[in-house]
């Protein structure tokens, strides 16, 4: 039994952190995310408003916690979509091989070839900014790793025993497949996604920033950075904390994902 | 001569690619909800008009026509006319594109240039503290989104420091180095961090390897087995690495352009989305993924160049 790095521990707690901001904003918040104090407008950061306020005196902090539930879900969505479909065409493709592996080798050159915030973008553009158009974007998109790792995954599992014992007991492909193959499969999967949520939030909030992804006024990190970039030379706390929520979450998930890829002995 | 063979095969597989990608592009545009005719029209027209107009871009024809079309026209270079700016397509992407190429290889550069003395420094000293400290630095790099970055940088260097101008491209080369510079610091930063792990490993690797041992036993000093040995081998694995990563560089440069206001593909993008400008959106979408492909093949070649194991 391999002990928990400090680098797992340090990602766990970071998560703790972000997930706990998520699960309850209201006991965390000093204030109202959406509450105008035109007492204090563009305050700097005291004691009264530790992360300062913006433009309109809304307390920085208070948004910056009730956003890590927005950004939350849009990396759990753009992470849990591409991993269903690509797991089950990985499952597929490994499992059937031949001709339809073929196709899928094409199809999987034919989609990396396109820059995938490129292609986010194409599609966010036909159907409208917004952040369920972002996730049929994602989905449509972000298969590819996920059908590669599981597609090489089902390829070693065929070979094995257990598989042919099923197959001789004359069980059903599905059976094999879902109650024997993908239980053995996973890991790796799974061990990627925990990594691809810190690219998820980092696409989330690029999209945000960008104006494509949430729509203000929702309180997301990227909308946040890009309501206070113009005062960024006069009131940089407006972009830099909710920033720094964004690094936070990010090396949280990099590190739960690298360390659990160690722990879990998966090569990468 | 196998190589030979092997490279012609290579070279002809870019025709299919190119199609393919013309095919994918035309096929996601009419498969999405949302149509050319009423967003230049607006909501107001009248039938008539839109009935003119639908045959006039000859949206009235079968879908394999219209393919056929549009992936004739594409070869030569006609991507029709912008529906917001109102010139050809052709040229808005002709004078963004060396724009953003530009970015893109001052990046890739920055990146090199941080990332390879770091990441023999981290490999040399591995698990002791300029390791740990190189490793955790990038860290944070890899979990930055690019605008962020970017906000700082523009702050600090170009705002408080007035070191760098806030924007734009300039005129002459020198000046487009010059403001290139933060926009291409900012985007070569995640990738440095990439380029940085990979190189380590690959490093950590090479010191490993059996020739390397039977390089210092013949008693070659250790900087003549650092740069003749290792580094040769590291960079092979850190070739393959910048040609897989074009892709990414140019999906930064869409979010650099939009934080410096650099006039390259992706401020043209992003501004055509806001203008409902298919047109140009889906003529961008289709170079940029012949560009990705042009340079998937440059690797393949490069590294046949570097690794006499490929292609045999």
């Amino acid at each position: 039994m391999p002990r928990l790095s400090p680098a797992l521990l340090l990602g766990a707690v970071l998560l703790g952190i972000v997930l706990l901001a998520a699960a309850v904003p209201d006991w965390l918040a000093p204030y109202d995310p959406l509450a105008f104090d035109f007492t204090a407008l563009s305050a700097a950061p005291s004691a009264i408003h530790p992360f300062g306020t913006d433009q309109f005196g809304r307390d920085i902090l208070s948004r910056t916690i009730h956003a890590a539930r927005i950004d939350l879900q849009i990396a759990l969505f753009c992470m849990v979509f591409p991993l269903l479909i690509g797991g089950l065409i990985g499952l597929l493709v490994g499992w059937y091989g031949g001709w339809i592996d073929a196709v899928f080798g094409r199809l999987v050159d034919l989609v990396v070839t396109f820059p995938f915030l490129v292609l986010v973008i194409f599609f966010v553009a036909v159907l409208g900014p917004g952040l369920v158009n972002v996730y049929i974007a994602v989905a449509c998109v972000g298969w590819v790793p996920y059908a590669k790792l599981m597609r090489a995954e089902v390829l070693v599992q065929r070979q094995s025993d257990y598989v042919a014992a099923g197959r001789v007991l004359g069980y059903a492909m599905p059976r094999i497949l879902l109650r024997h193959i993908l239980p053995n499969a996973c890991r790796p999967v799974l061990v990627y996604a925990v990594t691809d949520m810190a690219l998820a939030i980092l696409l989330g909030s690029s999209l945000g920033y960008l104006g494509l992804g949430a729509q203000p006024p929702t309180a997301e990190w990227g909308v946040l950075i890009a309501d206070g970039k113009n005062f960024f030379t006069t009131a940089p706390w407006i972009s830099l904390f909710p920033g720094v929520a964004i690094v936070l979450a990010g090396i949280g998930f990099s590190l739960t994902g690298d360390g659990l890829a160690d722990f879990l002995a998966v090569k990468k | 001569m196998p190589r030979l063979g092997w490279l012609l095969g290579r070279l002809l597989q870019i025709v299919p690619t190119f199609l393919l990608i013309g095919i994918a592009v035309f096929v996601l545009a009419r498969l999405l909800p949302g149509d050319a005719v009423s967003a230049m029209l607006g909501d107001r027209a009248s039938d008539e008009t839109i009935n003119r107009l639908t045959a006039q871009l000859g949206l009235n024809r079968s879908l394999g026509a219209q393919l056929l079309a549009f992936l004739s026209a594409a070869v030569q270079g006609d991507f029709g006319a912008s529906l917001s700016r109102h010139v050809p397509v052709l040229r808005l992407v002709a004078e963004a594109l060396p724009v953003t190429l530009s970015l893109v290889a001052i990046a890739t550069v920055l990146a090199l240039a941080i990332a390879l003395p770091l990441a023999f420094i981290a490999a040399l000293n591995a698990n002791r503290w300029p390791d740990i400290a190189i490793r955790a630095v990038f860290q944070v790099g890899l979990s930055s989104p690019v605008f962020y970055i970017g906000l700082i940088l523009l702050t600090v260097f170009a705002g408080w420091l007035g070191w760098f101008p806030v924007g734009g491209y300039g005129e002459t080369f020198g000046e487009h180095l010059y403001h290139l510079f933060l926009p291409g610091l900012t985007l070569s930063l995640s990738f440095a961090a990439v380029v940085m792990r990979n190189l380590r490993a690959a490093v950590l690797a090479v010191l490993t390897a059996e020739y390397v041992d039977f390089a210092r036993a013949k008693g070659l000093a250790r900087s003549v087995v650092l740069l003749r040995h290792v580094l040769r081998n590291a960079l092979i694995a850190t070739v393959t690495l910048v040609g897989l990563h074009v892709g990414a560089l140019l999906g930064g440069a869409v979010i650099t352009e939009t934080v410096f206001a650099v006039p390259g593909v992706g401020r043209l993008m992003i501004d055509s989305i806001f203008a409902r400008d298919y047109p140009v959106i889906q003529a961008l979408t289709l170079v940029l993924a012949v560009l990705v492909s042009l340079a998937f093949l440059v690797t393949d070649f490069v590294q046949m160049w570097l690794d006499p194991r490929v292609g045999r």
